[in-house]
């Protein structure tokens, strides 16, 4: 056993609200500048759709993740001979035509037109070539709430898979959302396809980066990542990704996105996981094991046998108190109900998502409807259990069914905790079906409903004292005027010198 | 550490290999991570300010704003709001991405970082003064010379703006204002800005000007139709909702019409979670929206047809839960709190009965005081008719007993009876009218009646209303007439009958009806209904609404945690509403302000009543009468004259002169000198405004712009703005000749072109007014100054806090308009001594003009059928001073008057102690002028200072105080409600360090203490403090004149109208393509509030630049486009040019183009006038609907933002078809 700590992320897709702001306050801080117009770290996407960048899904095209070759774990795009046939022409890499052309407006002609004929306007400008545009042809979030419809929807990857079940008319009409960040991913193929060691993970929280100094900018994490989440700044000719925040994280803040997730979806939270069973568990045959799989690398905190391995392991006591009060393992590993998206990348993503509920098909009779009185059954909902199943289950939708069996029955227990009728629900065979206990019910409500600051985030901060004694006594006072202060005339301590 | 290191050797120190774990799949790495150090730079930052955002989308919510480097970089949500309990969601964070955009305005090329001029107006200035020296006389050579004043007004909207500085400015400014009160009156100095919730004190600094000089200030909730005239309908309130918090509490939640999720970001969650705790969501809507995402069942139903559902769901209540099972939770709170028991008097006309109007205690005979006032039901216990406490005679008589308790004087109970079903004198058969898109009709069904004698011995029948609703809404009981025989059956109002309407199934909307109503019994009322901008935004919204409303009072909801409406449109919340009416109207120095309807003002200063066209000729019914034929025009006129409504610019003649002429024949007394002015009005001595439109004297000559996009955005009917009021280059593509004109109304043949002088715009930005004004003024953003911020969503009051001074020339609002003073009284010294000034106010909700026309009958005194009393049959007509050189005087302190008390909606603050206070927090000026020693209004921070001290929602003095005055007039211990905050005094610090929780006040009906959420009415539930109604309850029941008149005294539904793009005659444009008409709507959009962040760069790209429209995809094939395509969309009223969005979440027949798009970004010219494509507006126009112009009647009494005609825009019908090339105009 050798235990490492991730930190790690749940989305309530329930309650995504699909408003963006997530994308924005990250854009704002992180990306805001030349180089960057198009790298959203953070983005959402309206399901079902095509998603950004389009059709990323499709590893047919982008060959991103691992697959199982002859029982070997391998990454889709080729091992490092293929990379090096490729190396300055990577056919599987996503054009502007995935992404889109970033522009912006004339905006000063409104304020400093010469006096003219008619009304003055700022027209498109491409922010590529600096030309006129006459109009903007694809942006990061095109097809927001099914804008398209027909012509756009049937490009989402998972819609192909399933084409007969979905009816693109009015009245059958449902979306989603989908809200993405790097999976900062247990078994990550962006680090492993990097030819120059740029990209890393994380030791003390799991966070993956690309290392800005050493990044030569070869691109193959750029589609080696199956979420098509490490982007290419054409400003430094240097890769960049979703940092999870480390700044903020490591002084024990939420990230950008959670902070300012006004759904409240979003979850944050320290997961202890074996680091030596990573292998295996991304290796299993069936891509519909992987979610079960995945799951069994991770360990109990409340454990004494994994809490007398995470400290033989460097990990504080504050750490496994966050791990033991983890709304991250709760959600994802005790009661099941957030799943990894897709799981069939075997890179072991760790930002997992509760799947949504939906309102029930309009064509269901009224004697449909009666089955608790209040609450439709899942079975009658409206997005298609075998879509939610593409996306977190490799295709397994019982394991999608009894995650909404789980929240079904938590709003007719709760509803009857205030009204009256709960006998109703011992008597039916949901909670047997959702394989779910009350008590389990009244913990997920309120974690789902209440969710108090404190409860959503837990995020313990940063192991800085791993940089060394010396070093913090050292930075304490230097940190950020370091080139002026150079750290061999420091002296008190006296070990702290140069080797 | 990182000094000074090789870095090859680094490079290469970190190339060895780490240990390697996972079955040798892993590498432990012992690489350097000092670069880590880069983003943790960027993270850092060097100070973060509390503000938030002063925009009109109800968010009100707290922002950390972060500097660094002294630059403003970005902003997060703060989350340290008070709790709202262990066991509650909490507020944090709100916050939505159009906020999150806002930095970026800061520094953007579309900022306005300096004062502009058109530069044609510009020359001429410079010309003129350099040759008078004079800003007055500079203007007067200017405007009153055709050739000089069409330069520049041709030029609006071409560009060609020069950079100006804050004296010149200021100078033209001032000269055009003060050359206009001489030459025309100061009523045609007009101002708009709206929503003041959204920055109280930057609202202030406008009609705090404004008021001082007599200018004219403008309303905005109605004319945004935001306002639901509903709301003074049934409660005598003009909206009062639950905070969203309260969406928790509730157990069934209907959202009908209102985009939660879109529209309500940062309150969404509320309904989200409390799915988790049981609730049951049920979405109502004509498409597939946002919150449809969170509804157990989606009832899709079609466009504006939202009453004749809930019409059919009241009948399925009254049938199931009154009549088969009478459910007692139900029965006891419409006897205690609606106008149900209420009796009303049959009125036998044309071979059938009609329900008339209340019985009143004056029609058996009493003598007690406001006898006509007072309504009457049927005591059960006793078996005669009783006239219980409360009514609206209560409010105004001298005793204590405006209150809901049903006791008689005696000490003994009264019990209402609902129905006389089991005791009439006579089933008689009544006639209720039903609305229909083919064919309205009548229908005759039997109500069981009482016979009463009236004073005069005449035998009178009189039914209750509840007996009426049942007949209406055709639930049976057995009774004779026209009844539907079950669900099935297609009469009004049955599930059967809506489904042909609406296309929902009959059998979902029998499910939801009943589910709701038995959610209600079981909750003791938590069952709720969310309504908003696709119920609200209708010519007959009123109708629409109060068939919802039905469902919440028939169930016990309203005034309940967890239940009632909860109607979100506009911000219109000022919590700390006392102290700042008083800052923002002078009350302190001067009163009344002249406060004008927008919706009327606009209607008649952009020309659009001559484009009007007959209101669904096809759907009359046999009903209308005598007013229900007039032009909506001629009824404004009426309104006017009977002192129903403002009107501003008020008589054709300066009203400084009139004052002067009257106190010159000797009119000294005030009471007299107001009898002499309604006497010059009633012989035609003098003009009414209203009624001569057309008369240049009665142009709006000077309109200042602030805090809004009015042209860009609110302004309906845009292209009639920029051709009427601004006189710039149009796209209407229609001339009156074969519109409906008015008949009282005077016209010139061609409506004038460019009405206004002087077109003044504050902002941050540039939009569409900017680009049509003549000055554009830099205003700093909200992120550069002090102000306040309250909404109906949350019970906090937010501060705006400077994260940077402003930058270049900009300036925050208050600061602006306080140096626009300091010219105007400078230039005043010589041009505009102290003098007096008549101002005509309407008679007014919440005083005792609201029993000033007894009955609700209409008694026009022009045709003889009363006396022109003021006040009474007419205007109120006051004179005051207007001391011109002490505007700015006055300005920067707080007057003496409010040492004699102040209030609002009837609850009275004493003033001395508050004065005191005042010194004390505000300090004392000591500036020379008309207010040294006095307390200092000079900055922003005093303004926000006397408005916290000075209200009870911030002050619990204040509260008290409040709660003290109202214990009076009910008889009720009251005080105790804000007795335990008393000593909460909230200053702008506080409120910086962390939101504070609204104290209760008595303006507002919510209670708050202990933590509880603010829901409306519980005040009257709990307390049993009467509505300010007629009857004192929620109304059912409308029995004015001209709302019979329209059959409207009971809820039903009226089919939306149906503006066809082009009336019969007109000239259409030629179209040999393939096109498309189809139902236009805006409903209210993702990407930004209002025009507001919609031009950021983030806003922009998160969707699909600007500007498209929403459509179903195979509408959009029908005519050969495809997704993104070019479309141009037009009517009579203009042209878009826009990109079409096409989609299968929206029906066909109905295209979207979201409020707000203005045209400054990413519009060509259109094909058929060859002029840049317009806003999201230029293709509405408003109609103005009569019934909300009735004034001087209980709670059908004017109130600004309050009631009034709302410009509503829903009702319109556009042509689409492609458009082929893409001219971009750059000629």
């Amino acid at each position: 056993m050798r235990i490492k700590a991730q930190v790690a992320m749940v989305m309530n897709l329930d309650k995504c609200i699909g408003c963006h702001t997530c994308s924005v306050t990250c854009k704002n801080t992180w990306t805001n500048r030349p180089g960057t117009e198009y790298m959203w770290y953070n983005n959402v996407e309206t399901r079902p759709g095509p998603g950004y960048p389009k059709e990323w899904e499709d590893q047919k095209k982008f060959k991103g993740g691992w697959v199982l070759r002859n029982g070997k774990l391998t990454l889709r795009a080729g091992g490092p001979i293929t990379k090096l046939a490729n190396i300055f022409y990577n056919p599987n890499m996503a054009g502007l035509d995935s992404f889109y052309e970033p522009w912006t407006y004339d905006y000063d002609n409104l304020i400093h037109s010469p006096k003219r004929k008619h009304l003055p306007v700022g027209r498109p400008v491409s922010l590529i070539t600096g030309e006129y545009l006459d109009k903007p042809e694809w942006g990061p979030n095109w097809d927001d709430d099914l804008a398209g419809g027909s012509e756009i929807v049937p490009l989402d990857p998972n819609v192909k898979k399933l084409q007969e079940h979905i009816a693109m008319e009015y009245e059958k009409t449902f979306m989603m959302y989908l809200p993405r960040i790097c999976e900062h991913c247990l078994n990550p193929s962006c680090v492993a396809s990097c030819p120059s060691g740029a990209l890393y993970k994380r030791e003390e929280d799991g966070i993956v980066l690309v290392d800005q100094e050493a990044c030569r900018g070869w691109r193959f994490c750029m589609n080696g990542c199956p979420y098509h989440k490490v982007y290419y700044n054409w400003n430094t000719h240097k890769a960049e990704k979703c940092n999870f925040c480390y700044p903020r994280t490591e002084a024990g803040m939420a990230t950008i996105c959670s902070e300012t997730c006004v759904g409240r979806i979003r979850y944050i939270g320290v997961v202890f996981y074996d680091a030596d069973r990573v292998k295996a568990a991304a290796s299993v045959e069936d891509p519909q094991d992987l979610y079960e799989s995945q799951l069994s690398v991770f360990l109990d905190p409340t454990d004494p046998e994994v809490i007398k391995e995470a400290r033989k392991a460097g990990i504080n006591d504050s750490w496994i108190d966050a791990a033991q009060r983890s709304p991250i393992y709760k959600l994802a590993m005790k009661w099941k109900v957030a799943l990894p998206l897709h799981p069939e990348y075997r890179t072991l993503p760790m930002v997992w998502y509760v799947p949504p509920l939906s309102p029930i098909m309009n064509h269901i009779e009224e004697e449909a409807l009666q089955t608790d009185h209040y609450i439709p059954a899942v079975d009658q909902m409206r997005i298609p259990m075998e879509y939610l199943a593409s996306l977190l289950t490799a295709g397994d939708t019982s394991v999608v069914r009894c995650v909404l069996l789980k929240m079904t029955a938590m709003r007719i227990h709760m509803r009857g905790k205030s009204l009256g009728g709960m006998d109703d629900l011992r008597h039916s065979k949901l909670l047997e079906e959702a394989g779910i206990t009350v008590e389990e019910i009244e913990d997920m409500a309120r974690l789902f409903a209440v969710a108090k600051y404190n409860e959503r985030f837990v995020i313990p901060t940063g192991r800085r004292e791993m940089d060394g004694e010396e070093a913090l006594h050292y930075k304490q006072g230097a940190c950020s005027i370091e080139s002026i202060t150079p750290s061999s005339a420091f002296m008190s301590h006296l070990f702290a010198k140069e080797e | 550490m990182s000094d000074k290191k090789n870095r090859l050797f680094e490079t290469l120190k970190y190339l060895k290999r780490g240990e390697a774990i996972n079955e040798g799949w892993t590498e432990e790495s012992p690489r350097s991570r000092d670069w880590e150090g880069l983003y943790r730079g960027r993270w850092q930052h060097d100070k973060v300010v509390r503000s938030t955002h002063g925009v009109n989308c109800t968010g009100s919510c707290s922002w950390n704003v972060f500097v660094k480097d002294g630059i403003i970089t970005w902003e997060t949500q703060k989350t340290d709001y008070p709790t709202t309990g262990a066991n509650f969601p909490e507020y944090e964070p709100r916050g939505c991405p159009r906020g999150a955009s806002f930095s970026w305005y800061t520094y953007s090329p579309i900022r306005v970082k300096y004062p502009y001029i058109r530069g044609d107006l510009y020359e001429m200035w410079q010309q003129e003064m350099a040759a008078v020296q004079d800003p007055v006389m500079a203007w007067d050579n200017i405007v009153s010379d055709p050739q000089k004043r069409e330069r520049y007004v041709k030029a609006r909207g071409k560009g060609g703006f020069v950079r100006a500085d804050w004296d010149t400015v200021c100078q033209i400014i001032a000269g055009a204002t003060i050359h206009t009160i001489k030459k025309y009156g100061p009523d045609r100095v007009v101002g708009f800005s709206p929503i003041p919730a959204m920055s109280m004190v930057s609202y202030a600094a406008g009609t705090r000007f404004l008021s001082l000089i007599g200018g004219t200030i403008l309303s905005f909730y109605d004319w945004y139709a935001d306002l639901p005239p509903a709301s003074p309908q049934v409660w005598g309130e003009q909206t009062d909702v639950p905070e969203s918090g309260d969406w928790y509490n509730t157990k069934y939640f209907i959202i009908w019409g209102t985009n939660i999720p879109q529209t309500r970001s940062p309150d969404a969650h509320f309904m989200v979670e409390a799915r988790y705790n049981g609730t049951k969501v049920v979405g109502v809507s004509p498409d597939y929206s946002e919150y449809e995402k969170f509804a157990d069942i989606w009832l899709p139903a079609r466009v504006g047809t939202d009453a004749a559902l809930a019409m059919a769901m009241t009948h399925v209540i009254l049938k199931e839960f009154y009549v088969d099972q009478p459910t007692p939770y139900f029965t006891d709170y419409v006897k205690k709190f609606t106008d149900l028991p209420f009796l009303v008097i049959l009125d036998e006309q044309a071979g059938g009965f009609r329900s008339g109007r209340f019985l009143r205690a004056s029609d058996l005979g009493s003598s007690v005081e406001l006898a006509e006032w007072k309504t009457v039901l049927w005591d059960a216990a006793t078996g005669v008719p009783e006239v219980p406490n409360g009514s609206q005679g209560f409010r105004w008589d001298q005793d204590s007993k405006w209150n809901l308790d049903l006791e008689k004087p005696d000490g003994t109970i009264i019990d209402p009876q609902l129905t006389f079903i089991h005791e009439a004198d006579e089933v008689a058969l009544v006639d209720f009218p039903y609305f229909a898109e083919e064919e309205g009709a009548m229908v005759k069904r039997g109500v069981p009646v009482k016979y009463l004698r009236d004073a005069a011995g005449e035998l009178i029948k009189v039914a209750t209303v509840y007996d009426l609703m049942m007949a209406h809404t055709g639930v049976s009981r057995n009774l004779p007439g026209d009844y539907p025989i079950d669900y099935d059956d297609m009469k009004p109002y049955t599930p059967a009958w809506q489904e042909a309407i609406t296309g929902v199934k009959k059998s979902h909307c029998i499910q939801v009806a009943r589910e709701f109503a038995d959610n209600a019994a079981r909750t003791g009322g938590k069952s709720m209904i969310a309504m908003g901008g696709g119920t609200n935004h209708w010519y007959h919204s009123d109708q629409i609404y109060r068939s919802i409303l039905n469902l919440v009072l028939l169930t016990g909801s309203q005034g309940v945690n967890g239940g009632g409406w909860a109607h979100y449109v506009g911000q219109e919340k000022v919590r700390p509403l006392e102290g700042w009416q008083q800052v923002a109207f002078a009350g302190d120095w001067i009163k009344p302000p002249r406060l004008q309807n927008g919706t009327s003002f606009f209607y008649f200063a952009t020309e659009q009543f001559r484009y009007e066209t007959r209101v669904n000729e096809e759907q009359q019914t046999p009903w209308g009468g005598r007013f229900n034929k007039m032009h909506p025009a001629d009824v404004n006129a009426m309104a006017v004259r009977l002192g129903w409504l403002p009107s501003f610019p008020q008589f054709s003649e300066n009203s400084i002169d009139v004052a002067k002429q009257v106190r010159d024949k000797g009119f000294a007394d005030d009471n007299k000198a107001a009898q002499e002015v309604a006497r010059m009005l009633k012989e035609g001595e003098m003009d009414w405004s209203i009624e001569h439109p057309n008369d240049p004297r009665n142009f709006p000559r000077v309109f200042f712009n602030w805090r809004s996009n009015l042209l860009g955005d609110s302004g309906k009917g845009h292209e009639y703005f920029a051709k009427h009021l601004i006189g710039a280059d149009n796209q209407v593509l229609t001339d009156p000749s074969h519109s409906w004109q008015p008949e009282t109304v005077e016209t010139d043949e061609v409506p004038p072109e460019g009405k206004t002088d002087l077109f003044v715009s504050m902002d941050f930005r540039m939009t569409s007014t900017g680009l049509f004004s003549d000055i554009v003024l830099p205003a700093a953003t909200w992120y550069e100054k002090y102000d306040l911020s309250s909404t109906d969503m949350h019970p906090f009051v937010h501060p705006f806090n400077p994260a940077i001074e402003p930058p270049w020339q900009s300036k925050s609002d208050w600061d602006a308009f306080r140096e626009i003073a300091k010219y105007f009284s400078e230039l005043a010294e010589k041009h505009l001594p102290v003098c007096e000034d008549v101002v005509m106010t309407p008679l007014g909700h919440d005083s005792p003009d609201e029993i000033a026309q007894v009955y609700g009958k209409i008694r026009d005194w022009r045709s003889g059928e009363s006396e022109a009393v003021p006040g009474i049959s007419m205007p109120h007509f006051q004179f005051v001073e207007r001391d011109y050189p002490n505007v700015y005087g006055k300005m920067i302190t707080v007057g003496p008057n409010i040492k004699k008390g102040y209030g609002a909606k009837g609850v009275k603050i004493p003033g001395e102690k508050v004065y005191g206070q005042l010194e004390d927090r505000l300090g004392i000026s000591k500036r020379e002028g008309i207010g040294k020693g006095q307390p200092e209004l000079y900055y922003d921070r005093q303004a926000i200072e006397a408005i916290l001290l000075m209200s009870g929602a911030t002050n619990g003095e204040r509260a008290v105080e409040g709660w003290r005055s109202m214990e009076g007039k009910t008889g009720k211990q009251l005080a105790e409600i804000a007795e335990p905050r008393e000593e909460d005094a909230f200053t702008l610090l506080d409120i910086t360090a962390q939101p504070r929780q609204a104290i209760s006040a008595p303006v507002w009906s919510g209670l708050e203490k202990d933590n509880r959420r603010y829901s409306p009415f519980t005040l009257n539930t709990e307390y049993g403090i009467p509505w300010r109604t007629l009857t004192g309850r929620q109304s059912f029941y409308l029995d004015h004149e001209m709302m019979l008149d329209f059959g409207e005294g009971l809820p039903l539904y009226l089919p939306p109208l149906a503006h066809v793009p082009f009336l019969k005659g007109e000239k259409e444009v030629p179209n040999n393509g393939k096109s498309l008409t189809i139902r236009y709507l805006t409903p209210h959009q993702k990407w930004g509030i209002h025009t507001m962040f919609t031009d950021t760069n983030q806003m922009s790209t998160l969707f699909r630049g600007w500007q498209v429209v929403w459509m179903n995809e195979k509408d959009g094939a029908s005519i050969g486009i495809k997704d993104n395509d070019w479309i141009e969309v037009y009517n009579r009223n203009g042209v878009v040019a826009a990109r079409a969005v096409l989609t299968y979440r929206i029906p066909q027949g109905i295209a979207y183009m979201y409020h707000a798009q203005d045209r400054t970004l990413g519009v060509p010219g259109t094909s058929i006038t060859k002029q840049r494509g317009g806003t999201h507006n230029s293709v509405t126009r408003i109609t103005l609907k009569p019934t909300h112009m009735i004034g001087g009647y209980s709670q059908l009494s004017y109130g600004f933002n309050y009631y009034g005609p709302t410009g509503n825009q829903r009702d319109t019908m556009t042509i689409i078809r492609p458009l082929k090339e893409v001219d971009w105009l750059e000629d």
